[in-house]
């Protein structure tokens, strides 16, 4: 311990330097993606209520069925619905490719560019593929 | 005191000292509900794409189906898990007041499980229809 106890008064009169945190870097977008994989992952652990509460809906009764319809109609609703099916493309395409990293693949700057860049796209072009895949399945203009 | 801190090894003076107070099984684990994640988000995004705008009737008849009920099952399992580690994670990263962290520790706990049993009874419900 004395060692330690030596280091640390030399720390306090000579203070070490701290490492740079976010506000020093140049936006990146792997930073940007890797920020936006925590939010959504905290999105979702919310959204999850949603799911929560349209299952209990329906095993409630026609009624109970009705108001989640309803929400999910509105246009906060949609937004709501919107925004949560593009957190979880988003999440699953940020995991996937977190599981390719894991392998020691991709990890090359261009190629770590082109996984957060893919990211991005494949989640918002999946998102709107969805929703209109979605909304014919209502039946389409009408 | 000196005498005793010398008698260990550098990597059993470290070991639990971590926020988490332990190693890597939560890095395992949640990889392993990522790869099972994956088609079972799928699989619920055809399911709710399959029964938008349908009658409630529809609705309850699909859901509590044998392969639809064990396939939402199997999500909410396998989501909670994830999620609880997820945000473990962002708590030990964030809050660091003992007392705040705890507290987020033990909701965070209580919300997974709360959210997780009570859409595990309602398809629970749906399937054998009491």
């Amino acid at each position: 311990m004395a060692d330690l106890e030596l280091g640390a008064t030399a720390a306090s009169r000579h203070p070490r330097p701290l490492s740079p945190h976010l506000q020093i870097y140049r936006p990146m977008l792997t930073m940007m993606m890797s920020i936006a994989h925590r939010i959504t992952g905290a999105a979702l652990y919310f959204g999850m209520l949603l799911l929560a509460w349209w299952l209990i809906a329906a095993a409630s009764g026609p009624n109970a069925y009705a108001t989640v319809e309803w929400f999910m109609g509105s246009l906060i609703g949609r937004l709501v619905l919107f925004g949560y099916t593009w957190a979880l493309l988003h999440h699953m395409f940020g995991g996937i490719r977190h599981l390719i990293w894991d392998t020691r693949h991709g990890l090359e700057p261009a190629e770590r560019e082109m996984f957060a860049l893919a990211t991005l796209v494949g989640s918002v072009v999946f998102t709107i593929l969805l929703w209109a895949v979605g909304y014919f399945a209502m039946g389409g203009p009408r | 005191m000196s005498e005793r801190a010398q008698m260990r090894t550098p990597l059993g003076r470290v070991r639990g000292l971590g926020p988490a107070r332990s190693g890597t099984a939560h890095f395992w684990q949640q990889r392993l509900t990522s790869v099972s994640g994956i088609p079972l988000t799928v699989a619920l995004i055809v399911i709710a794409i399959s029964l938008l705008g349908r009658s409630h009737a529809t609705v309850v008849q699909v859901l509590g189906s044998p392969i639809v009920a064990i396939t939402i099952l199997l999500f909410i399992i396998n989501s909670a898990y994830h999620m609880w580690i997820g945000m473990q994670e962002i708590i030990l990263d964030y809050v660091h007041g003992e007392i705040v962290k705890l507290v987020s520790l033990i909701a965070n706990t209580c919300f997974v499980f709360a959210v997780a049993l009570a859409s595990a009874y309602a398809i629970l419900k749906l399937s054998f229809g009491v």
